[in-house]
């Protein structure tokens, strides 16, 4: 049998069972997904129509070899639309790709009802429509891994952004409290956002203050030198606080040198020096407020 | 007690879930605060060395008991150029690359056991371990 035969066959079977097997396409689905709700079923039944409208016409027009020739552009397009709402309703892959892979039952049912009797034409057509329809769910998954990929890399740069606040703790004095992971693209941010701040406010000391990072090694500490250095030749001399006993203890038998940087054990400390170096102190001037 | 496990080091996010995977470990054997921070540090320095200098490869965690005493073994594997020069690699300030030249002279500090073999052109196994 040729393939334009097969084609014939295919596209036939679907042609004159087309409403038979919308509804139980339909009815297929509606048992795999119990999630999808009541409400969807409109937009599900519109899907469908769609998908099966474009995916009879490139069968008609398109070669069945080649899936990337324009005439199956539409239907890409159908199920690049279903990929993305499924994605983003957060249903999983197996229930985007299903979508394409329940359409499986009622095809090889009218394929069937088609054949008549023909047990080599039917094993043919099955076979031609089998290689489609698992193409064509494979791209549902691909799109649905672009989606959820897409979202990872949103989330990572809104970490990126909310790690690396510089607050102004007093006329001169800023810190910068880091919390979290510092991987190179991060510590990027994060000296950059110092030093921009540093000459905007025309501050003198910055307090790097590292209670939040759990782990200090070699790398964390060379761009905290790095960073160091930077601000000092900006006019700004910095101090690193919350060096927690954990953490001076491993920093010790790494070898890191920190040099002549001031270090305190906590922000309290590293703002009380601050201060002190500012010529500025902090006075009581009245009993405290009862509350 | 949990089974050793093989994780991936291909890049910075893999580092970062072995440092996790390593710190819940030990803190779960009982390693105090301070060990924990020391092998954990450790494990992020050699991790680093088989993504940047080794081209990726694998970290597998076992759990050690000697007796009463428990303790984490590390192996760090991969199959990348290798070190000429182990010696030379092992001092401080040394690096053929651009960090501090103290990450693996580190390591060794920080651990109770430490051994490296590397062939060159066909890769590098550092083991560490930590005991309670």
């Amino acid at each position: 049998m040729t393939t334009t035969q097969q084609n014939k066959t295919l596209y036939s079977a679907i042609e004159t069972d087309q409403a038979n097997i919308l509804t139980e396409w339909i009815a297929e689905q509606k048992k795999m997904m119990s999630q999808y709700g009541q409400a969807k079923e409109q937009e599900l039944t519109q899907q469908c129509q769609t998908f099966l409208q474009h995916f009879l016409a490139a069968i008609r027009e398109g070669n069945l070899d080649n899936m990337q020739s324009p005439e199956w552009r539409a239907t890409y397009a159908v199920l690049e639309d279903v990929a993305t709402i499924r994605g983003e309703m957060g249903l999983s892959p197996s229930e985007t790709a299903t979508f394409v892979f329940s359409f499986k039952r009622p095809l090889f049912a009218s394929l069937a009802r088609m054949a008549d009797g023909n047990a080599e034409a039917l094993a043919a057509a099955v076979w031609e429509a089998t290689t489609l329809l698992d193409r064509l769910g494979l791209y549902t998954t691909e799109v649905y891994t672009k989606i959820r990929e897409g979202v990872i890399a949103r989330q990572q740069e809104d970490m990126l952004e909310l790690s690396t606040p510089v607050v102004t703790l007093a006329p001169g004095i800023l810190a910068l409290p880091l919390i979290g992971t510092l991987d190179s693209a991060r510590t990027q941010v994060v000296m950059e956002t110092l030093l921009q701040t540093i000459m905007e406010t025309g501050s003198t000391i910055a307090i790097i203050d590292i209670t939040g990072v759990p782990t200090v090694d070699t790398l964390v500490a060379q761009h905290l030198l790095k960073t160091v250095t930077a601000a000092r030749l900006m006019g700004a001399d910095c101090i690193i606080s919350g060096i927690r006993p954990q953490i001076a203890q491993t920093i010790v038998h790494l070898g890191v040198e920190l040099g002549d940087i001031a270090t305190k054990a906590t922000l309290a400390g590293a703002f009380k020096l601050a201060l002190d170096r500012s010529g500025l102190s902090i006075v009581k001037t009245k009993p405290a407020l009862q509350i | 007690m949990r089974n050793s496990e093989t994780l991936p080091l291909t890049n910075e996010s893999d580092i970062i879930f072995a440092r996790r995977e390593v710190r819940s470990r030990g803190s779960e054997i009982g390693l105090s605060l301070v060990d924990v921070t020391k092998l954990v540090t450790a494990c992020s320095e050699l991790a680093r060395n088989t993504v940047v200098y080794g081209g990726g490869g694998t970290v597998t965690i076992e759990p050690l008991s000697n007796g009463v005493r428990k303790g984490l073994r590390l192996i760090f594997e991969d199959q990348g150029p290798g070190i000429a020069d182990l010696n030379l690699a092992l001092t401080d300030g040394y690096t053929s690359g651009s960090g501090m030249g103290l990450g693996l002279s580190g390591a060794r500090r920080l651990c109770n056991e430490f051994e490296i073999v590397s062939v060159v052109g066909q890769g590098t196994k550092v083991t560490v371990a930590k005991w309670k």
